[in-house]
């Protein structure tokens, strides 16, 4: 029986993973948690004396008021701390027993995806990593364009940041319904006009993950995303997300990941 | 952000200068058009329940829009169709049905909402009542079984109480995103929708859509689906 909580990595290891350093890097963020009563994350759950295999509900990479005025603190409470903590415990009530229970929470996604005929815990698996990497997708005083290998590979694919960028909100304002845009790289198979950043919009849950895809870049269109501070404005949610709130370091460091494992 | 007091419905037919015949316009070109209903009730008719601020955002934008792609949509279909361009003819069907679902979905929201004073939760007499405590066992079930779809549903989407005219039968369905009723069967006809999509609620209730399905039906109005259903199960 495990004990450790599983956990979003991949195979990769886990020094490859930039976002976690912050300005305050690792170790300092957990004391801002405590020394910013006001701000701070709700502290997890000590869960039951029993311990078992599950998923936490994992920080972002700030404070929850971080984001302010671009995403509010209201919103990143309600986001964060309802929704998402929602969709972690009731994937934890849905597998516990199951032989889903122990496996990585991209195993229990793709499973659970069962190549498009969805089975139930799907919509939480595939939320709980949307969130963490929607967090993962942005930073304090983000926005701005990207730089380096990253630039040269969006001029490249799309021919320049700005087509990238009117391509990356058209999908995240059209994405009817619920949903997320996205960022991906894909090598298999290569698409045959030889690109390999692509824009994506994907309905409800779904992810490129499931799609055979890696993931760069994510925002939520799920109206629970912007109706605290944007109402109905989604376009003008996704704009903000684009000039203030985006994180090129994060979608940089996933570029790189993603190549040195087709090198 | 601050809304100004919302005391007054707004008569917007009127105010954009479309004739209010059913909120549908003939243009130069013949091609129909639709324009925003009015409520029969002022926006803050419906509080506690659902409040004046929500009321007003969903009318007057997310309605609004959804009449505007659609008409967009219908314009560029008549080109289309005229220019024998099947491909696009076909792009456009998506459009359409997001569109022209969502607006024939509100619209009968807006119908299915009444004020307390106006009639509003009052459960359904007649022949509907009956219909309900023989299929369902009791209001109060349906109420459940209802709410109880209505919360499950992933993403957004309607809730509906419908009648199948052939069977003539009452049944329960859901519908992803702004499909109608009659995607689920061609026989079905709406009486009660309730709209789940996170605009519907989310200023008020936030995540808790629960809490919207208890109160929502505080005002319902069961009037006119029981008139509905007299029509089609005479």
């Amino acid at each position: 029986m495990a004990t450790a909580t599983a956990t979003t990595s991949s195979a990769v290891p886990a020094t490859a993973f930039l976002r976690r350093q912050g300005a305050n890097g690792g170790a300092n963020r957990s004391l801002r948690w405590a020394r910013n009563q006001h701000q701070r994350w709700s502290p997890r759950r000590s869960g039951a004396a029993v311990i078992t295999a599950k998923f936490d509900l994992k920080p972002p990479p700030y404070p929850q008021d971080a984001l302010e005025p671009h995403m509010s603190q209201n919103t990143m409470s309600f986001h964060w701390g309802k929704h998402h903590r929602a969709y972690v415990d009731n994937l934890n009530k849905q597998i516990v027993g199951t032989e889903l229970q122990g496996k990585s929470l991209e195993d229990v996604m793709i499973r659970t995806y069962n190549k498009g005929d969805l089975l139930p815990p799907f919509n939480n698996a595939a939320q709980v990593w949307n969130h963490d990497f929607f967090w993962d997708s942005m930073k304090p005083g983000g926005g701005g364009k990207p730089s380096g290998e990253l630039l040269k590979a969006i001029e490249r694919d799309f021919g320049s940041f700005e087509k990238f960028s009117e391509e990356f909100r058209s999908a995240a304002a059209t994405q009817f319904g619920s949903g997320w845009a996205w960022l991906v790289y894909t090598v298999n198979p290569r698409p045959s006009d030889g690109k390999e950043l692509l824009v994506l919009k994907t309905p409800n849950a779904v992810n490129p993950l499931v799609l055979g895809y890696t993931a760069l870049l994510t925002i939520d269109v799920w109206e629970h995303a912007y109706y605290l501070d944007y109402q109905n404005r989604r376009p003008d949610y996704i704009s903000i997300f684009m000039e203030k709130l985006v994180s090129w370091d994060a979608v940089s460091a996933k570029l790189e990941v993603a190549k040195s494992r087709v090198a | 952000m601050a809304l100004r007091p919302l005391l007054t419905r707004r008569t917007l037919a009127s105010a954009s200068g479309f004739s209010s015949n059913g909120g549908i316009t003939t243009s130069f070109r013949g091609l129909q058009t639709f324009s925003l209903p009015d409520l029969p009730y002022d926006y803050g008719a419906l509080q506690p329940a659902i409040s004046g601020e929500i009321m007003q955002l969903h009318h007057q934008k997310h309605h609004q829009a959804y009449i505007t792609n659609y008409n967009k949509a219908l314009e560029q279909l008549h080109d289309a169709m005229s220019k024998g361009d099947a491909p696009a003819v076909v792009k456009l069907q998506s459009a359409i049905k997001f569109n022209g679902g969502g607006h024939v979905n509100h619209s009968i929201f807006w119908k299915n909402l009444a004020p307390i004073q106006g009639g509003g939760g009052e459960p359904p007499k007649g022949s509907l009542g009956w219909a309900i405590d023989n299929h369902f066992g009791s209001l109060d079930a349906l109420v459940q079984k209802m709410n109880a779809e209505g919360a499950a549903l992933q993403g957004s989407g309607w809730v509906w109480l419908g009648v199948d005219k052939e069977l003539k039968k009452l049944v329960v369905e859901t519908t992803s995103n702004q499909d109608p009723l009659v995607t689920k069967g061609p026989s079905l006809v709406p009486l009660i929708g309730i709209d789940v999509w996170e605009h519907a609620y989310y200023l008020q209730y936030k995540n808790v859509r629960p809490d919207y399905l208890k109160n929502i039906w505080k005002v319902i109005n069961w009037k006119y689906a029981s008139e509905l259903y007299g029509k089609e199960c005479p």
